[in-house]
């Protein structure tokens, strides 16, 4: 193992100094003599010997296992210091790390066959920590060792114990549901039974709840005498099968169980301690149940809800139907909804989720949104995505700052159903008015600069102050890439206006009501401030940054589509690169800049 | 901040998603503060339409209650607070079977009541309030049935013609929610109606500016019986021990320092509100040398009622209260818009 190690730490990406070279193999030297390691090593170092730290770990891990496997009988603690050396092993690693998945079943079987000492097997169980799950094969087998009872009284109670305790980690639980009468069985004897009733809780479904299992209980009761574990199974079975028990329960106890996490507390706490802090990706959306992660706001709706029906709309709709005797009856259950087929066959009586916010990451949905002209349904979403957007912020409320990467998220999420739908939504636009004048042009850069190219074309008239203004004070003060940034994504703005301007001179219909307020004067004149303002900007970046030519070609990008205004996208509006972009772009000493600059000349 | 009022938006048009809802936005509320505020008709006549009955509000008086923005409630019907009730008690009861096996603890008995106030409103075209009360019934006594209050909440709107006049008639609009009682209950109502019925609700925070404004109205409303003074509570952060400073003033000697500034009776201008605050903040000065102006005012309690900027109020006087929700009715509504 120890040549593997060495080939792994020379496998680290070639350095292309020899110095670095040199100082993987003096670590490597230092480590291997015991010595003292560098503290200038850099992290790659660092990195290859905690790898190898682990994997000797790990190798005395997977000794300590097959020792286990493999050994006989009556191997005395006192006397066999393998033994001893491979349960200390065991006991370390659980502790710090928790144990593998594949390690349960091996240390169960050794634990429960009883082939060791009472000593042996308590450490055994004690040690039971899982890293991640424990499958669920291992417990089936070890309940099958209880039920052969080869190992000691104690080792069982200690074993349900650490069953009720470790509950939760056991990966799938059908086949435990299907022990439940094995486990029912163990109810005659006394000292398991408080733990068996525990665990029976825990296991207890609808299913279970049979009249002759009630009937065992209160004989038991009967012959036990009023027992808070016996009350709490028999309170459990009243409450999924009121009808079958009708003996009347005292109820208002706090505890009924005994709580048996003892001996795995503070192993447990320092696994769960380690799993939160390491970047285990959590699924926080797109219809998963909330997760426990999120305990600061029960309101917080950074979390997209799940998709499910409105319930109380179903009375509503059993009368509007006796009416209509032509429509189907039920709508179409949204959660089924997985297919455009679907989707197509069921338009007519599809219903939307009961929270608006839902639609954001589903197409289907986005699709349907966009055929049904409800003003009801873009008011909801509206006032869903205003709010969830002030509220979480990250620059406009105080305590949001840790909370950056699900807001950066959900902004994506944001962007990419208005590039879905080739629209901006009006309440983003209002949340980038109102959080721009505090934004410091940091975080969730990108995220921002895309959705302000999402703005909508209107006439509202103070855009300068609450767009321009804003963008302006950021751009004059930033780094050179930001300032492409910015640009790149005016131009983007003015691309969707110009789309949009175009799809809509085609569509009579919306005439009527858009003639009301956008005249074509009214967008050019919007249009031509944008490109004003893009004009005003560029000058003075390019003579403060000294006339870059990463600059030029976004200032020129944009150009390029300003000088197509009227062929392609038919505004009558014809604006010229200010002298300050003409310039500088003339005389540059790069063909991309000249090149750029010709295109735009000959398209004009 | 800015009070953008007259920023010409014009109409959005119709059935468009980039386009806003139907509001004329002649506030342009991109500002806060409003420049002028017209006072409630205070008080309220003992007849009339939109008076609260004292009998009925008393059990408002006297409580710490929690303030939410609510946006509009869709499809929700007057007629359905039974089912609703149903439906909660039964969402509620689902929550406390999660808790864990080892304490089997609340056998508590939830009961839910929701039920309408149809006085707690401003003008007609004000939805009336709806009214949430969880009680338990300790089971061991049944007979007795002694329900104990454990939670109570209420939606209501108070003047609030400015959200609910552009708004379809699928929605309700009650902007103002107030809760008192275990944060637990209010996630749990709360998660229940955003989930049935797509509304948001948010944290009401009231500024120090919001609160000097109260403090303002508040002094100039007249009182029967003046027994508590006016206080106000200042904090000073960033000290190595936070401070706060608490400022009473007698409610005579204040209702006769607002009465010189106050000119037409029945509106108050910012200007007035500024002089008043500056007559009080130069008082202390002069006799604490420190400048009041420079920290953050946290809580006004007077004779009416009592307002903490964290979002918590508590109202001592019936005949204002309506006066006093119009004002967090306003609150709420800046915030949703």
């Amino acid at each position: 193992s120890e040549k593997m190690q060495r080939r792994r730490s020379s496998k680290t990406p070639k350095q292309p100094l020899q110095v670095l070279h040199h100082k993987t193999q003096t670590d490597l030297s230092a480590w291997r003599k015991g010595g003292r390691i560098d503290p200038e090593k850099s992290v790659q170092n660092h990195q290859s010997l905690n790898d190898q730290k682990n994997d000797s770990k790990q190798d005395s891990l997977e000794e300590a296992l097959s020792y286990f496997e493999t050994v006989q009988d009556r191997v005395s603690l006192k006397k066999n210091s393998v033994l001893q050396k491979h349960l200390t092993t065991v006991e370390s690693i659980a502790l710090q790390r928790g144990l593998p998945p594949e390690g349960f079943d091996v240390l169960l079987n050794v634990a429960l066959s009883g082939k060791l000492a009472d000593t042996v097997n308590t450490r055994l169980l004690k040690s039971l920590v899982p890293a991640s799950v424990i499958p669920e094969t291992s417990v089936v087998s070890s309940v099958s060792w209880l039920c052969v009872s080869k190992c000691s009284g104690n080792i069982q109670l200690l074993f349900l114990r650490w069953l009720i305790t470790m509950f939760d980690f056991i990966d799938h639980k059908e086949q435990l549901h299907a022990l439940y009468g094995f486990f029912f069985s163990f109810l005659q004897d006394e000292k398991m039974c408080p733990y068996v009733c525990h665990l029976l809780y825990l296991l207890t479904r609808k299913e279970s709840v049979k009249p002759f299992r009630i009937r065992r209980l209160i004989d038991l009761q009967a012959k036990m005498g009023m027992q808070s574990h016996l009350q709490a199974l028999l309170s459990l079975y009243k409450l999924f099968c009121p009808e079958l028990v009708t003996i009347t329960l005292p109820g208002k106890m706090k505890t009924y169980f005994k709580n048996s996490e003892g001996p795995w507390k503070a192993a447990i706490n320092t696994v769960r301690r380690r799993n939160q802090n390491s970047p285990v990706s959590q699924p926080l959306f797109l219809g998963t149940a909330q997760p426990q992660s999120r305990k600061r706001k029960w309101n917080t709706q950074l979390i997209i809800p799940v998709r499910s029906k409105t319930k109380n709309n179903l009375e509503e709709d059993r009368e509007k139907n006796r009416i209509d005797l032509y429509s189907t009856n039920e709508s179409f259950p949204v959660e089924q909804l997985q297919t455009f087929s679907q989707l197509l066959q069921n338009i007519h009586h599809l219903e939307f989720p009961s929270q608006m916010g839902s639609v954001l990451t589903n197409p289907l949905l986005l699709h349907y949104m966009n055929c049904i002209k409800d003003e009801s349904i873009y008011l909801r979403l509206y006032y869903w995505m205003g709010q969830t957007l002030q509220e979480e912020c990250t620059w406009c409320v105080a305590d949001n700052n840790q909370y950056e990467e699900e807001f950066k998220d959900f902004l994506e999420t944001v962007y990419k159903t208005e590039c879905f739908l080739q629209e901006g939504f009006s309440s983003c636009e209002e949340f980038l008015y109102k959080s721009l004048p505090l934004w410091d042009g940091f975080c969730c850069r990108s995220q921002i600069l895309r959705l302000v190219s999402w703005i909508p074309l209107s006439n509202f008239s103070e855009m300068k102050s609450h767009l321009y203004d804003p963008l302006a004070q950021l751009f004059f003060t930033s780094s050179l890439y930001f300032k492409c940034s910015v640009l790149e994504s005016l131009k983007e703005l003015l691309l969707n206006w110009l789309n949009w301007h175009v799809i809509h001179l085609d569509s009579e219909s919306d005439s009527q009501v858009h003639s009301l307020n956008t005249t074509l004067s009214g967008l050019v004149n919007v249009v031509a401030e944008l490109i004003h303002f893009v004009g005003w900007i560029s000058t003075v970046a390019l003579r403060l940054e000294n006339n870059p030519t990463f600059l030029l070609y976004f200032i020129l990008d944009f150009y390029e589509t300003v000088c197509d205004m009227y062929l392609r996208y038919n505004l009558p509006l014809l604006i010229m690169p200010p002298a300050g972009v003409f310039y500088p772009a003339l005389l540059s000493m790069d063909s991309v800049s000249l090149n750029q600059l010709c295109y735009i000349m000959y398209r004009y | 901040m800015e009070s953008a009022d007259g920023a010409a938006r014009t109409l959005p048009s119709t059935r468009r998603l980039s386009r806003g809802p139907l509001f004329g936005r002649a506030h342009g509320r991109f500002g806060l503060s409003p420049s002028s505020w017209l006072l409630p008709p205070a008080p309220r006549s003992q007849v009339g339409p939109g008076c609260a009955d004292p009998q009925t509000t008393a059990f408002l008086l006297r409580k710490q209650w929690t303030l939410y923005s609510v946006t509009p409630l869709y499809r929700f019907s007057n007629a359905r607070l039974r089912d609703y009730a149903r439906l909660l008690s039964a969402c509620i009861a689902a929550e406390k079977q999660k808790g864990l096996a080892v304490e089997v603890g609340v056998e508590l008995d939830i009961k839910v009541a929701v039920s309408s106030l149809p006085d707690l409103k401003g003008s007609d075209q004000d939805q009336a309030a709806i009214l949430v009360q969880l009680s338990s019934r300790s089971p061991a006594s049944q007979k007795n049935s002694e329900e104990k209050l454990i939670w109570s909440g209420w939606f209501c709107c108070v003047f609030g013609d400015d959200l609910s006049e552009n708004v379809p008639e699928d929605f309700t609009c009650l902007p103002l929610f107030l809760a008192n009682g275990a944060e637990t209950y209010t996630s749990i109502v709360g998660s229940w109606f955003q989930k049935t019925f797509d509304c948001c609700f948010r944290r009401l925070a009231i500024s120090p500016l919001n609160l000097s404004w109260m403090a303002a109205m508040w002094t100039g409303c007249k009182v029967d019986k003046t027994v508590s003074a006016i206080e106000l509570v200042f904090s000073v952060p960033c000290l190595p021990h936070p401070l706060d400073i608490s400022y009473a003033i007698h409610p005579e000697d204040a209702k006769a320092l607002w009465d010189t500034i106050q000119k037409t009776p029945g509106e108050i201008t910012q200007e007035e509100v500024d002089v008043f605050m500056d007559c009080l903040y130069s008082h202390f000065h002069r006799h604490f040398k420190i400048h009041l102006s420079a920290t953050k005012l946290v809580k006004v309690s007077t004779a009416i009622a009592s307002a903490h900027c964290d979002g918590i109020i508590k109202f001592l006087q019936s005949q204002y209260l309506t006066g006093v929700l119009m004002l967090l009715t306003e609150l709420a509504i800046s915030q949703i818009q």
